[in-house]
């Protein structure tokens, strides 16, 4: 009983799924599905190598405070940073003076209120405050950016295929729509121009992005280490640096890795040579 | 396996007589995984994995009870939360990959041991109960972490739970009620969230529970082995300890190594971008994929794309994904070749490698690309050879097929010697 009712069930199911195949097949003949223009001209990132890649890498804290630098004068003007607090940033290399000289000054001041009428007020950043965002909430970030919303950067590339590679692209990716040509050496079609308060950027998946080229000239930002600031100098700096916001563990994680992997490699050794000798009087 | 030549438990100090006359707990470890527990010495290293289950699942409680003490199941602050986590709890990084990747390796090791299973009829009487058990266990923990999934709240939580929640809407009548029940509200709000974080902590422990009876049930007829023969004499079994614990040592050993350096230096290899942005119920990620452990099965349920006269397309998709599990109920049955190991089976072993095996492949691969053209197609073909070859291919195989001679028994297996007497 119990094989005949799986036969039947087998039959209807693989029967019924060949069928579905047929129509599937069918459809694919007579309606091939063109992809998307975001498909065909929509690139992957480019190549970039960072000094916290592969197994050793480790984060050059020169790099990142001159993509913190990067970040404090230019992003940080849409784009808030909310799961970092100034204190973190002893973790790149600032000192404790600096770090409260950086929460003071920082363009936005934390929200308060006002200890004497209990009004809302606003106060410099402390250590311990995350960072402000420089819109008190979502519509005022839409109303002041086209009705486009600036995401928060904190995860960014983590939130990104390749996301650091991702973030380098984009910010040194925009180009002109006109002499744009996809891997196929195809131009862009007119209807896949940037509308109004767009810019074209193949490294977007959209193709259009609502932010302006933040990254436009070189020396945009200058860097207190004398490092030549080209954008993607720049470019460079602010992904390795929002590779950190995204994880801040990650020295500690690899180191802590491989003091895992050297005791596990002892310990396995040691379980084969005991499970060898334990097995010795059962193999012939 | 109780067998006459098993070594009794002999209590090793005056304390362990006074507590072994009254609450014998030493000796039942003792028979378990002792010296006391006489188990097939031929076993290969495709027998480990049902240890390495049972740790994964240890690994999997420990880090998640930490976890629970960290976590917020508030839809505002569960994603900050997970952050938070990472951020500033003293090795909280740590725990969060470690059971996050857990999860993966869990279901890994899980579906090593199933195919095992598989391969050397270990589904056969008079192991069914065994078979059954571990399909329940199976079900539990796609539950599990399904609902774990859930719990960071970031873009494929949120979206994950709408689309398979929506399974439930499938169902004719009561489907749009019944998923509102399961919910709490129209979609996946505070109090699904809130009742999937409960359920979380809660499932794996019964899954201990059901790997308990799965162990009980195991221990009454014993393993099986790579020959499939049952056990006849002593030299065909070996004591539990130290024989397998040394080999398990070894397996163990592998297996952190291989988990330790995907959780400390590809952590974020097995997941999905989009979860880590926060959860947008007005923004639909391009493409909602579940986790890897469930691409097969989401393979099927987008397989079936025409209707069956009144039965609608995604009725049929929605049964077709369970009836994929549930068949394995039916196994024990289907297979009626008298013959367990798939070694001495021909036909077996070549639809197995040749059929089968392919076929998870192909829908694995069809359930993590977009249901369009091409995938689509292909996870027909597959879908329809899935069922057709436990439905269908197996009971004829079985009856059909000419098996292979075998040894005459364990022993002669591994020595390629007649076993000598029972001493």
């Amino acid at each position: 009983m119990v094989r005949l009712g799986a036969f039947l069930v087998g039959l209807f199911m693989a029967g019924w799924l060949l069928i579905s195949a047929g129509f599937t097949t069918y459809e694919m003949i007579t309606d091939p599905a063109e992809k998307p223009v975001e498909y065909q001209f929509a690139l992957h990132p480019k190549e970039v190598s960072f000094a916290h890649d592969g197994l050793f890498g480790k984060y050059d804290n020169q790099q990142l405070q001159r993509g913190f630098k990067v970040y404090k004068e230019v992003c940080a003007a849409c784009h808030s940073l909310n799961q970092i607090a100034f204190r973190n940033f002893a973790e790149i290399g600032y000192s404790e003076e600096q770090v409260k000289a950086i929460a003071k000054d920082w363009p936005t001041q934390v929200p308060s209120i006002n200890p004497d009428t209990g009004e809302a007020a606003t106060r410099p950043g402390l250590p311990t405050d995350k960072i402000p965002s420089p819109y008190p909430n979502e519509t005022a970030a839409r109303a002041a950016n086209n009705n486009a919303l600036p995401p928060d950067l904190s995860l960014i590339t983590k939130a990104r295929h390749n996301g650091p590679a991702y973030v380098y692209s984009l910010l040194t990716g925009y180009t002109d729509p006109a002499t744009f040509k996809n891997e196929e050496g195809k131009p862009l079609p007119k209807e896949a121009y940037p509308g109004p308060g767009l810019s074209f950027n193949p490294y977007f998946p959209n193709l259009n992005i609502a932010m302006a080229q933040p990254l436009a000239s070189d020396g945009q930002v200058t860097y207190d280490d004398g490092t030549k600031s080209t954008v993607s100098q720049m470019a460079k700096d602010v992904s390795a640096f929002l590779t950190w916001t995204a994880e801040p563990k990650m020295n500690q994680r690899k180191q802590a890795g491989w003091a895992a992997l050297i005791f596990l490699i002892v310990f396995t050794g040691l379980a084969w040579m005991s499970y060898k000798q334990i097995w010795a009087d059962k193999r012939s | 396996m109780s067998v006459e030549w098993a070594q009794e438990y002999k209590p090793g100090s005056p304390f362990m007589q006074w507590m072994d006359e009254r609450l014998p707990i030493p000796r039942i470890i003792y028979n378990a995984i002792g010296g006391g527990y006489e188990v097939p010495r031929n076993f290969n290293w495709l027998y480990n994995f049902g240890v390495l289950a049972g740790f994964a699942l240890m690994v999997q409680i420990i880090t998640g009870i930490v976890l629970a003490m960290h976590y917020n199941s508030q839809i505002d602050s569960a994603f900050n939360s997970v952050e938070h986590i990472m951020r500033n709890v003293n090795g909280g990084w740590f725990l969060r990959y470690v059971h996050m990747n857990g999860a993966s390796f869990f279901f890994i090791v899980v579906y090593i041991h199933i195919f095992r299973g598989l391969y050397y009829g270990s589904y056969k009487a008079p192991r069914e109960m065994v078979w059954l058990l571990g399909v329940v266990i199976f079900l539990l923990m796609m539950a599990t972490a399904f609902m774990g999934y859930v719990l960071p709240w970031g873009q494929m939580s949120f979206w994950g739970a709408q689309v398979i929640t929506g399974f439930f809407s499938a169902i004719p009548l009561v489907g749009e009620p019944l998923r509102q029940w399961l919910l709490g509200g129209f979609a996946p709000d505070q109090a699904a969230l809130t009742r999937f974080f409960s359920l979380h902590y809660l499932l794996p422990f019964v899954i201990l529970g059901v790997i308990i009876l799965h162990i009980w049930a195991l221990h009454i007829p014993g393993s099986n082995n790579p020959t499939g023969l049952p056990v006849k004499t002593k030299e065909d079994t070996v004591p539990f300890h130290p024989y397998y614990t040394a080999k398990d040592g070894v397996g163990l050993g592998v297996f952190l190594i291989i988990f330790v350096a995907v959780a400390f230096f590809l952590p974020n290899a097995l997941g999905h971008p989009d979860n880590y942005i926060p959860a947008n119920p007005l923004s639909t990620p391009a493409h909602i994929v579940p986790e890897w452990y469930f691409w097969p099965f989401y393979a099927i349920l987008r397989a079936f794309t025409v209707d069956f006269f009144f039965i609608e397309a995604k009725l049929l998709g929605v049964l077709a994904m369970f009836g994929s599990i549930a068949l394995l109920f039916f196994l024990p049955w289907l297979d009626t070749s008298p013959v367990r190991s798939g070694n001495y089976r021909p036909l077996f072993k070549k639809f197995f490698w040749f059929g089968l095996i392919p076929c998870i492949i192909v829908l694995g691969y069809c359930g993590v690309m977009p249901a369009e053209g091409i995938y689509i197609l292909l996870g027909q073909l597959a879908s329809a050879y899935y069922f057709a070859h436990f439905l269908i291919i197996l009971p004829i195989i079985s009856r059909i097929e000419k098996t292979l001679p075998m040894p005459a028994s364990i022993t002669e297996a591994v020595t390629g010697k007649p076993a000598l007497a029972a001493a």
